[in-house]
C-alpha cells in the first residue's frame, strides 16, 4: 500500500508527477466495459523536464522558468494575486463566502465522501476535496492573515514555492465545481467555491487558464462572437442548413426567425449545438414552431451562443459575455431570454449574473424547461408516448439543479413522453456530476478526456449502468436524456470511452429531442439509433 | 484570589462578546456576493422545498411574488442547530462524538445563564425570591442542565479528540491546535466539574458563587481547583471566537447569506446602488486580459473588450 500523498508531496521539487493512476486499481464498476488499449494510465507521458507535474493528466500551459528568479517573480505573483482575493476592490463578487469557508472549516472530512472525483479515483487523497483547499487555506494564514508562530501551531502550515504553486493551479481543474461536497458540510464551507476562487487567481493575476476556456474559450467568444469560432454569418448559414435537415427529415416547415424585434422570446443555445449536435437546435425550432409561440435568434455578438466561460475561472471574462447576452437582447427589445440546453449558461444568466445586470439590462431571464414543459402540459403539441417506449433515464446538469433548484419541470416533461422513464440513483438535487462540469467536457489535451471519461465521469457511468441493469442487453435501446450540452459531451465521450454503445446500446441526447420523436405530426424516428 | 476568579470571568465574558461580534461584523460588513446558492432552499415554497425547488421552475418567475417561508428556515434550522442533523446525515461516526460535545455545551451554557439569572433573582428579590417549591425545582433543573453539559461535553471532546488522533484520514489535517482546542475543553471542564465535585464541605456551591460574582463578594473562599476551572473555563469563552471554532457564528452567515441567498436583484433599489457602488472600485488585477485601454473600475472593465485592444 503506498503512502497518502501529503501536502508537502506540492513542494517537492521532483519533477515527477506526484501520484500515478493504474486503471486496474480504480474502484471496479459493475459490469466489464471495453476501455482502450493501452489505456490512459499507461499512455499518459510524463511531463517535460521543466514542469512539476501532478497526476497522469494536465490541463494548463504553465510557465516553465528556467531560473531561480524567473521562479521567485512567479511566487511573488501568486502571493499577489492571493492578497488581492481577499480585498473587497478585488474580489467583492465573492469576497463573504470566501472568507467563511476560509476561516471556518473544522476538518472533520465529512465532505469527502460526497465527492465522486475522490471516491471513483479509490479515495486518492490528492483528490479529497480538502486536500486543495487546506493548502490554501494555510497560505491564507501565513500569507494574508500575517503568519507567525502562533497561526503556524493553529493552522499549520505549508513550503510555498513555485512547485507548489504550479501544482495548485493544476489541482484548481480536477474538481468540477459540482459542489455536491458543500451539501453535505455541516457548517456550510464550500470547497467548490475554494477552488473556483484559485482559479480566478491564477487566471486574474497571473493569466493562467486552460487554453480550451480562456484563449479558445471566452476570448474567442468575445472576438468571434462564439466559443466555437462562428461568426454570425457562419451561425446563420449553419442554422438554416439544419432548417432544411430537419424540414426533410421531419416533414414539417422548420424555420428559425433571426434577429426579430419585439418578439416575445430570445432563445440562445450553447452554439456547440449547431456544430455538434444539429438535431437539438433543429427539435427547438420544430417545438416553437408547431406551439405558435413568438421567437427569434440574435445574431449580435455572443447572442446566439449562450456559453460563458468566465463563470469557471474570471470574473471579468464572466460580466463580459453576460453584459454581452444581456445586451443582444436589449437591442431587440424582446420580452425575455430563454436558455436552451447548456447547464452554466443558466447559471450564468440567470444565477450569477444577477446581480450584474441592472438598469435596462435587465431582460427577464428564463430556462427552457419551463417553457417546454408548459408547451408539453398545455397540450399544444400532439404526443404519442409509445414512440419513445424504450428505457429512459435522466441526467440532472448540476447548474440547473443542485444550483438552481430546477428539478421538477424536465420530470414533467419526461414522464408525459416517456412511458419507461427510470430515475437515478441519487437524482435531483442529489445528483452526482457527469464528470464533465466546469469546463472539463470541453478540455482534452495532455490525456485530459481520458482522465474525466476514467475517473471524474466514473460514477456517474457506474449510475447510468445500474440504472439501466435489467436490460443491459444491446438490443434493447436505452436512452441518457441529458438536457445540457456540456454534460451532453462527456456523457458522449464517457460511453464512447468505455465502450458502451456497442456492448449495451446505450445512446445518449437532449431533452427536445425526446418531445419531437413523440410528436404525432412529426415524420416517426426523429431519434436516430446511431451513434454520434 | 476569589476577587481574581470573578475578574478573569467578566474580563473573558467581555473579551468573548466584543470577538464575536467583531467577526459577526466583520461578515457582514462584505461586500454583497454575487449569488452562489445551493439547493435545496428551506424558505422556498414547502411543495417546491420537498424536491429541492427553487422559484425557477415557476413560468416566467419574475411575476411570481416571493414569500419567503421563515417557518421552512426554522424547520431545517432548529434540528441542525440542536441535534447537528448534517452531520448525522453524512457522517454518523463522526456524529456519536460530536453531538454529545455540541448538546453538552449547550446545556452547560443554558445552566451558565440560569445560575446568573438566579443569582440575579436572589439579589434583588431577597430570601423570600429565593425559595420555595418553584425556586427549589429550578435549582435542580439547572444544577443537572449543567452537570449533564459538563459531562457531555467533556466526553464528546475526549471521543472528538481520540478520533483526532486515531484516524488516520484526519490526521494529515489535524494541526497542534487542533490537539490543543479539544484538550483546553477536556482540561477546563474537568477542572470545573472535577473542582466542584471535590469542594470541601460547606464550600460555597455554584447559586452561591454566581450571587458573589455579581456582589463581587471576596470573602467566598472558592477551593484551588474550582477557582482554576472556572478561570479556565472562562479563558475558553474567551478563546473561541478567535478560533475557528466560532463556526456558530459563521454558519449563520453560510446558511443565511451563501446557501440560502436565492434573493433576485428585482426592484431593490438598496441592493442595486451597493452594486453601483462596486463597479466603482478600482481593481488591481495584474493579467493582461483584465485592464485594457486604459480600463480601471470594474465598469469599465467589464465593458472593455479585451479582444479589441488597441495596438500602439
Amino acid at each position: 500500500m503506498t503512502e497518502p500523498t501529503r501536502f508537502s508531496d506540492l513542494s517537492n521539487r521532483d519533477h515527477r508527477r506526484v501520484i500515478h493512476l493504474e486503471p486496474s486499481e480504480l474502484p471496479p464498476l459493475s459490469v466489464r466495459t471495453t476501455v482502450p488499449a493501452p489505456p490512459r494510465a499507461a499512455k499518459a507521458a510524463e511531463p517535460s523536464a521543466d514542469g512539476f507535474a501532478l497526476d497522469d493528466t494536465q490541463a494548463l500551459d504553465l510557465p516553465q522558468p528556467t531560473t531561480p528568479e524567473e521562479e521567485d517573480a512567479l511566487v511573488r505573483a501568486f502571493l499577489s494575486g492571493l492578497e488581492k482575493l481577499f480585498t473587497r476592490e478585488n474580489n467583492w463578487t465573492f469576497l463573504q463566502p470566501l472568507l467563511l469557508s476560509m476561516e471556518h472549516c473544522a476538518h472533520c472530512q465529512t465532505c469527502s465522501d460526497a465527492c465522486h472525483i475522490f471516491e471513483s479515483s479509490g479515495r486518492e487523497e490528492l483528490y479529497r476535496p480538502t486536500f486543495r483547499s487546506e493548502i490554501f487555506r494555510r497560505l491564507y494564514f501565513q500569507h494574508v492573515k500575517g503568519g507567525g508562530l502562533v497561526s503556524a501551531w493553529q493552522h499549520g502550515t505549508v513550503e510555498l514555492n513555485w512547485p507548489l504553486v504550479a501544482r495548485l493551479a493544476e489541482l484548481a481543474y480536477r474538481c468540477n465545481l459540482c459542489r455536491r461536497c458543500a451539501q453535505t458540510c455541516p457548517i456550510g464551507v464550500d470547497n467548490g467555491l475554494l477552488a473556483h476562487e484559485l482559479r480566478k487567481l491564477f487566471s486574474q493575476e497571473l493569466g493562467i487558464a486552460p487554453k480550451a476556456l480562456h484563449a479558445a474559450g471566452s476570448m474567442l467568444q468575445l472576438k468571434s462572437g462564439s466559443s466555437t469560432g462562428m461568426i454570425p454569418a457562419a451561425v446563420i448559414d449553419n442554422v438554416q442548413f439544419i432548417d432544411e435537415e430537419m424540414t426533410e427529415k421531419t416533414g414539417t416547415k422548420v424555420e428559425t426567425p433571426w434577429d426579430v424585434e419585439g418578439a416575445d422570446i430570445l432563445l440562445i443555445h450553447n452554439a456547440g449545438e449547431v456544430l455538434a449536435w444539429p438535431e437539438n437546435p433543429g427539435a427547438f425550432g420544430v417545438i416553437l414552431n408547431a406551439a405558435g409561440l413568438s421567437w427569434t435568434m440574435s445574431s449580435e455578438i455572443a447572442g446566439y451562443d449562450s456559453v460563458n466561460y468566465g463563470l469557471w475561472y474570471d470574473d471579468a471574462q464572466f460580466a463580459r459575455v453576460a453584459l454581452l447576452h444581456a445586451q443582444a437582447a436589449k437591442r431587440l427589445g424582446v420580452k425575455k431570454i430563454v436558455v436552451g440546453e447548456c447547464g452554466h449558461a443558466h447559471k450564468s444568466l440567470l444565477v450569477i449574473a444577477d446581480r450584474l445586470l441592472t438598469g435596462d439590462l435587465r431582460v427577464p431571464r428564463e430556462s427552457f424547461l419551463t417553457v417546454l414543459r408548459d408547451i408539453v402540459v398545455s397540450g399544444r403539441l400532439k404526443l404519442d408516448p409509445s414512440r419513445n417506449d424504450f428505457p429512459v433515464t435522466l441526467h440532472d446538469p448540476c447548474n440547473m439543479v443542485r444550483l438552481m433548484g430546477i428539478v421538477e419541470p424536465q420530470r414533467e416533461i419526461v414522464r408525459r413522453v416517456c412511458p419507461q422513464f427510470r430515475e437515478m440513483t441519487p437524482h435531483g438535487v442529489d445528483n452526482y456530476c457527469c464528470g464533465g462540469g466546469s469546463g472539463f467536457a470541453i478540455m482534452s489535451g495532455h490525456g485530459f478526456q481520458d482522465w474525466r471519461a476514467e475517473i471524474s465521469g466514473r460514477k456517474k457511468l457506474q449510475q447510468i449502468l445500474d440504472v439501466f441493469a435489467d436490460c443491459l442487453d444491446p438490443s434493447v435501446r436505452k436512452y441518457v436524456c441529458a438536457p445540457c450540452s456540456n454534460c451532453k459531451g462527456q456523457i458522449r465521450d464517457m460511453l464512447a470511452y468505455h465502450g458502451q454503445w456497442q456492448q449495451h446500446g446505450i445512446q445518449y441526447g437532449g431533452l427536445v429531442e425526446l418531445v419531437v420523436n413523440a410528436m404525432e405530426g412529426v415524420k416517426p424516428g426523429f431519434i436516430e439509433w446511431e451513434w454520434h | 484570589m476569589t476577587v481574581m476568579v470573578y475578574a478573569a470571568i467578566v474580563v473573558c465574558g467581555i473579551v468573548f462578546v466584543a470577538a464575536a461580534v467583531a467577526r459577526a461584523v466583520w461578515y457582514a460588513r462584505s461586500p454583497i456576493h454575487l449569488r452562489w446558492e445551493l439547493y435545496p432552499v428551506p424558505h422556498e415554497r414547502p411543495d417546491r422545498v420537498a424536491h429541492g425547488g427553487s422559484y425557477f421552475e415557476g413560468s416566467e418567475w419574475w411575476l411570481e411574488r416571493r414569500r419567503p417561508n421563515i417557518w421552512g428556515e426554522i424547520a431545517v434550522m432548529v434540528p441542525e442547530v440542536l441535534f447537528l442533523k448534517a452531520l448525522r446525515e453524512f457522517n454518523p461516526a463522526l456524529w456519536w462524538r460530536s453531538f454529545p460535545f455540541h448538546f453538552g455545551l449547550y446545556l452547560t451554557a443554558c445552566a451558565g445563564v440560569g445560575l446568573v439569572a438566579m443569582a440575579a433573582v436572589a439579589q434583588l428579590g431577597g430570601r423570600a425570591m429565593a425559595a420555595g417549591p418553584l425556586w427549589d425545582v429550578v435549582a435542580v433543573i439547572v444544577a443537572v442542565t449543567g452537570a449533564l453539559g459538563i459531562v457531555g461535553a467533556m466526553l464528546g471532546a475526549l471521543a472528538l479528540l481520540h478520533r483526532r488522533i486515531t484516524d488516520a484520514t484526519l490526521r494529515p489535517y489535524t494541526t497542534a491546535g487542533d490537539v490543543f482546542n479539544l484538550l483546553f475543553f477536556v482540561v477546563a471542564f474537568g477542572a470545573l466539574g472535577g473542582g466542584y465535585l471535590v469542594r470541601p464541605a460547606g464550600a460555597p456551591g455554584a447559586l452561591s458563587i454566581a450571587i458573589g460574582l455579581l456582589s463581587w463578594d471576596g470573602g467566598l473562599h472558592l477551593s484551588p481547583l474550582l477557582a482554576v476551572g472556572l478561570v479556565l473555563t472562562a479563558a475558553l469563552l474567551a478563546y473561541i471566537p478567535l478560533t475557528h471554532m466560532s463556526h456558530f457564528i459563521g454558519k449563520y452567515f453560510t446558511y443565511h447569506a451563501v446557501r440560502w441567498d436565492d434573493a433576485p436583484l428585482g426592484h431593490d433599489g438598496k441592493m442595486a446602488a451597493e452594486l453601483a457602488r462596486y463597479l466603482t472600485y478600482r481593481p488591481t488585477w495584474a493579467a493582461r486580459h483584465i485592464k485594457v485601454n486604459g480600463a480601471s473600475t470594474w465598469a469599465e472593465i467589464v465593458t472593455t473588450n479585451p479582444t479589441r485592444e488597441h495596438k500602439s
